[in-house]
């Protein structure tokens, strides 16, 4: 669009370029955009922040800061700081395996790692229940030995890192196949170890996607609710994270605080987002192989 | 080049912990509970009814980074009949939530983000001087856009409809607030599968799970024949 308008010569208002739709048609198309998204998804935006003010600033607060609140928020940051680093080292490790080496079945590898996106959170909480849950031999006898995992912070940590497993890894692999191995052979041939031509080579050349998959994971992570719900038992002040606290809140009629806590956890999803669109702005060149899947 | 050991250690192993055990452990579950079980409990017309609720309505079916039960409660205060949006509504006789008008608004949310992200940088891509040639061959602009634009985005859209669908089949979060869960009316396969759970009902949860693992089989596989497909006719996805 941009281009069309460079190269518009001057001509009467009543031209028009072949490659533009004429004004009526253009300004309906944008009207139906435009009013859609604000419906969609300007309109819950800022109802959230609505409600959770709708009693003033002093309810919204004092909803943060019952205990059970406290808990979740940190419940979540916990859960968060735990998840997102773990997935940040396997998907490093992940694509340096499938760029830097040749092997039969990298297809089928990538599917694998791609296939907690198409899996339903809740099935994906369902399969962690079954395999760690006390009626399985194995989540029997880590229960009998002091260790239980569902319903308690290791199964919402497992359940956060499986939703969240493709999001480094998908970032970084279309990058590192687009940037080669001719670098890394370089630093090997002069002597540098394998630690350090990751450092010195590898990192600086895929920092900015490596940054930009660990923004997506932590969005995703912080609100995950389907995964998150089925393993943690709701336990009020013990797994339950934010979005769980927010169901709980909300199905108890304390709509200001569960609004409030949705606002915080707006908040926090809105910070991610403007670290992402500022990093799409300066560092595009550094990602450009990200934004073509 | 050195670190095989090491990175293929580490991705086996996350992967294996995280991703195939449980989903290993899914199917053994079926397999104990057995096929005769597992039909049993799915051939129900309240398992039938919520899966084929999951699917149709995924069909027409920010939100990569607002958290799902934000946006279900959020929906829900603009669409309930006493919401700012949904009194509008009902003064016509169209109730939003609770109904599967809800369900299916919070799926479009859900799966707007996909088609976006899969079809915009395909049309950034697209030169002007494609639609200039057709219009020197005297195309109008909807014969353009049909002819030339469309499927040149058809890849792309069908990506992104896919993994739009993929996930909206699953989606818990948004939709449980705004769907009033009536059993055979607007109760989504998820949520059933939370309710056996909470009934220690395994064998029928671990049942419904592999249906929608199936479904969820069959959408990936759709992708990747999709993206083969696209890669055959215009060399990138």
């Amino acid at each position: 669009m941009s281009d069309a308008t460079l190269h518009k010569p001057a001509t009467p208002a009543r031209f028009r370029s072949a490659t533009q739709e004429s004004p009526a048609a253009r300004w309906t198309l944008i009207a139906i955009a435009v009013g859609g998204l604000a419906l969609l998804v300007g309109a819950p935006l800022v109802i959230v922040f609505v409600e959770a003010l709708s009693r003033g600033w002093a309810a919204a607060v004092a909803g943060l800061a019952s205990r059970d609140a406290q808990a979740a928020i940190r419940l979540t940051l916990l859960i968060t700081a735990i998840a997102v680093p773990l997935n940040a080292v396997v998907g490093i490790a992940a694509a340096w395996f499938i760029t830097k080496f040749d092997f039969r079945g990298k297809a089928f590898l990538i599917t694998l790692i791609d296939l907690p996106f198409s899996i339903s959170p809740v099935v994906a909480g369902l399969c962690i229940v079954l395999l760690f849950g006390a009626n399985s031999a194995l989540g029997g006898w880590l229960v009998a030995s002091g260790y239980p995992i569902v319903f308690a912070v290791p199964g919402i940590v497992l359940a956060t890192v499986f939703v969240t497993f493709p999001f480094v890894a998908r970032e970084l692999i279309p990058v590192m196949i687009e940037q080669g191995r001719t670098e890394e052979e370089a630093a090997l041939t002069l002597g540098a170890t394998g630690w350090r031509v990751f450092r010195t080579v590898t990192l600086p050349n895929i920092r900015w996607a490596l940054l930009y998959g660990t923004l997506l994971c932590t969005a995703r992570a912080m609100g995950e609710f389907g995964a998150v719900a089925v393993v943690s038992g709701k336990i009020r002040g013990q797994t339950a994270t934010m979005p769980i606290t927010i169901e709980m809140f909300y199905n108890e009629y304390l709509s200001v605080a569960a609004f409030s806590m949705a606002a915080l956890l707006t908040g926090f999803a809105l910070l991610t987002l403007l670290l992402k669109t500022a990093l799409e702005l300066r560092h595009a060149d550094a990602l450009s192989a990200t934004r073509r899947h | 080049m050195p670190g095989l050991g090491l990175s293929a250690g580490i991705t086996f192993f996350m992967l294996t912990l995280v991703v195939a055990l449980p989903i290993g452990a899914l199917l053994w579950q079926g397999a104990e509970f057995g096929a005769a079980n597992i039909w049993a409990t799915i051939n129900r017309d309240r398992v039938w009814a919520a899966l084929w609720l999951s699917f149709r309505l995924s069909f027409l079916a920010l939100p990569f980074a607002l958290p799902t039960a934000v946006a279900g409660i959020a929906l829900t205060a603009l669409y309930a009949p006493n919401g700012v949006l949904g009194s509008l509504t009902n003064q016509i006789g169209w109730q939003i939530a609770y109904t599967q008008w809800g369900i299916w608004l919070a799926l479009v949310f859900v799966g707007l983000p996909f088609v976006t992200r899969t079809v915009q940088p395909v049309i950034e891509e697209i030169e002007t001087e494609v639609e200039e040639a057709s219009a020197t061959l005297g195309a109008s602009r909807w014969h353009t856009l049909r002819h030339v634009i469309a499927p040149m985005l058809m890849p792309a859209a069908l990506t992104g409809f896919a993994l739009s669908l993929a996930r909206a089949v699953g989606e818990y979060g948004s939709v449980i607030f705004i769907a009033g869960n009536i059993p055979l009316r607007t109760e989504i396969a998820p949520l059933l599968i939370v309710i056996q759970l909470e009934e220690y009902n395994y064998g029928a949860a671990g049942a419904i799970g592999l249906a929608m693992l199936a479904i969820s089989f069959s959408m990936l596989l759709l992708i990747n024949l999709i993206q083969i497909w696209s890669r055959r006719r215009i060399g990138h996805v």
